[in-house]
């Protein structure tokens, strides 16, 4: 016994540990400095991995002096209806690509794929001139118009292996049962795929929550950024970090996307390996 | 109930010709089983009737009524897959009422109907279930149960017992046949198997490449098989062929092969005169292969048991002949074993002929 058990502690244990480790400590540090004083931060004779004496200053000043209840609601408004936006329109494009098979679908799913490839670094460009033409320049709309434009195509190409996964001979069966393509869609696809689809939401919800660069260029008002930009804009003053406070926001943005993966990681999971076992 | 027609039914998927000038008529009430190697056009066929495949050319009617262009649901048929194909997120019972509810039924009715197709296939205890808590039998019913409910025209059905184990295969046969005389429904019943085929059908069709072979019934088909296919297709084991040469001496017509020599029985050898090639490709069953005590010139074939295959009503023997393997059918008491001689007196009667250029049955 005490063989196998020492062999398991190398071989898992330790591995899944070392690995823990490096995947828990930022949010370990993070927490640990939102209730740290400046001046304990600076002194480097102090062990800097424990907290000696708390303060909930860090709390106060993010919540008092910055607009953060405003950034985390606008980043809410933000990723919830990009999400919406971009998984009504993925499921009806995966659907079509995959099963109604129009001429040229092949071509066009591939082509939306190439459309996720470009980086956002390049296409902000472009993308801030049409900004500009419809006159969103500087509203949150900008962002649930373009975050759709890299959800999309990843949305669809998970719904479409998901969607692919369902058996035909289902729909089939509902169409000679009386069903119509639309109603075949919404009692049999949309059920059936509905892991595949809380996959999607969440990834698309994530995305949209972390996205830095377009929220950065097409945002110049205070109160219109979201938290991952109003946090470093505001809280990173020239050289001046305040360390504290912007750890603080760093811990209370991070809890949201945490939440939303812990309730649904079953589904998540299922939805990932396509699985649609009878 | 209907009558479906066929006529001159072809489906092309790009080069490849699935289904070729396929014509049939189904008399209403009819059970037509369309049996063939996988890849032969069958699934296609019926999928067309369905309406879940477009035509190339030709016509489908079903009563008289040109349906080639009519959608699934407007055609009155119901049709059960080979994996079932049941809504997993719904119940025994939605999945049954879920044709009737898309129609408008009143509730009442469809409560009512449900009901009538669970007591005729036994599941009335499984109404609330969800498919997966259902065994493979239970989702078969369930699958046939779909389809009664909304009493259609025709049932298809689209080799529905082949992932069934053998055992439940061979009591859903009976069942289904049962269901078929109390529903007095068309039914069009697609398998490979050609027992499910011979068992259920008043009436087969034999596919090969997309080409209709032969149509009757089973027991035309075993007797007088319209070409070599269909002979080595219906039946199981399969008949025996080989080729021999025709020799026309004193006493009569001979059939001459590798290692022994056969008398044509008086009215096969009459027919056979027309038949302008020396060649002929010769068949016949095991059943037709007793044992004989001794030999007997021109009646009787010297074979060498290889291997033995007893069934406990009757063993199989498979021999051979120089180089060419035979299977003949023995009766449980026989003497024979491996590696021994034994002498085999063909019931020549019972002989068919096939033509050496194109495999056609000769008469």
């Amino acid at each position: 016994m005490s063989e196998k058990f020492v062999e398991r502690m190398i071989k898992f244990y330790l591995p899944l540990f070392i690995f823990l480790f490096f995947l828990l400590f930022p949010f370990y540090w993070m927490f640990i400095t939102a209730f740290k004083s400046d001046a304990e931060l600076y002194n480097l004779k102090l062990n800097p991995f424990f907290i000696h004496e708390p303060t909930f200053k860090n709390i106060l000043m993010l919540f008092k002096e910055t607009l953060f209840n405003r950034w985390m609601f606008n980043t809410f408004f933000v990723a919830i209806l990009a999400t919406i936006l971009s998984l009504s329109a993925s499921l009806l494009a995966a659907y079509a690509i995959q099963r109604v098979r129009f001429r040229g679908s092949g071509p066009i799913g591939i082509s939306i794929f190439f459309g996720y490839l470009v980086p956002p670094t390049i296409l902000f460009i472009p993308l801030a001139a049409i900004i500009f033409q419809l006159k969103i320049w500087d509203s949150l709309w900008s962002l649930v118009l373009i975050y759709p434009t890299f959800l999309i195509p990843f949305c669809t190409w998970l719904l479409m292996g998901y969607f692919k996964s369902i058996p035909k001979e289902m729909e089939e069966c509902a169409m000679i049962d009386g069903a119509s393509r639309l109603r075949v869609f919404w009692q049999i696809v949309v059920p059936l795929a509905l892991p595949g689809i809380l996959s999607a939401g969440i990834f698309a919800f994530t995305l949209s929550w972390n996205e830095y660069l377009y929220a950065l260029t097409f945002i110049s008002t205070t109160t219109l950024k979201t938290a991952p930009v109003g946090l470093i804009t505001e809280l990173v003053r020239g050289d001046v970090y305040h360390w504290g406070p912007l750890m603080t926001g760093a811990l209370l943005a991070s809890v949201p996307v945490a939440l939303v993966y812990s309730f649904f990681v079953e589904h998540y999971v299922a939805g990932m390996t396509g699985a649609l076992k009878e | 109930m209907a009558k479906v027609v066929m006529e001159k039914l072809n489906k092309h998927f790009g080069e490849v010709k699935a289904v070729r000038d396929f014509d049939l008529e189904i008399p209403d009430k009819e059970f037509v089983v369309l049996v063939g190697p996988s890849g032969c056009g069958k699934t296609t066929t019926l999928r067309m009737v369905a309406g879940l495949e477009d035509i190339t050319s030709g016509n489908i009617y079903i009563d008289d009524k040109v349906v080639n262009q009519l959608p699934p649901k407007d055609r009155d048929i119901a049709m059960v897959f080979q994996n079932y194909a049941l809504y997993p997120h719904m119940t025994v019972y939605q999945n049954m009422a879920f044709g009737l509810t898309l129609r408008k039924f009143p509730k009442a009715e469809i409560k009512q109907r449900v009901k009538e197709a669970a007591e005729i296939l036994n599941i009335g205890e499984l109404l609330e279930r969800k498919p997966k808590a259902l065994s493979g039998g239970q989702r078969q019913r369930v699958a046939v149960g779909r389809a009664i409910v909304r009493k259609p025209k025709v049932f298809l059905f689209d080799e529905p017992l082949s992932n069934l184990d053998a055992k439940l295969r061979v009591q859903m046969r009976v069942e289904l046949k049962k269901l078929h005389d109390r529903l007095q429904t068309t039914i069009i019943y697609v398998t490979h198997d050609q027992v499910e085929a011979m068992t259920m059908g008043d009436c087969i069709v034999v596919m090969k490449d997309g080409l209709k072979q032969q149509v009757g019934a089973p027991l035309e088909l075993y007797f007088r098989p319209a070409n070599k296919f269909v002979a080595g297709f219906i039946g199981s084991p399969a008949m025996n062929f080989m080729e021999g040469e025709l020799l026309s001496e004193q006493g009569g017509l001979f059939l001459q092969t590798m290692g022994f020599k056969l008398k044509i029985p008086e009215d096969k050898a009459a027919k056979l005169k027309s038949y302008p090639e020396k060649r002929v490709i010769f068949g016949i069953r095991p059943e037709d292969l007793p044992e004989a005590p001794a030999a007997i010139p021109n009646e009787t074939i010297e074979v060498v048991v290889e291997v033995l295959e007893p069934l406990g009503s009757e063993v199989y023997l498979d021999v051979k002949v120089g180089e060419t393997s035979l299977i003949a059918r023995a009766e449980p008491t026989t003497k024979a074993k491996p590696h021994f001689k034994l002498y085999l007196q063909p019931v020549l009667e019972n002989m068919r002929f096939f033509s050496i250029r194109d495999e056609k049955a000769l008469f």
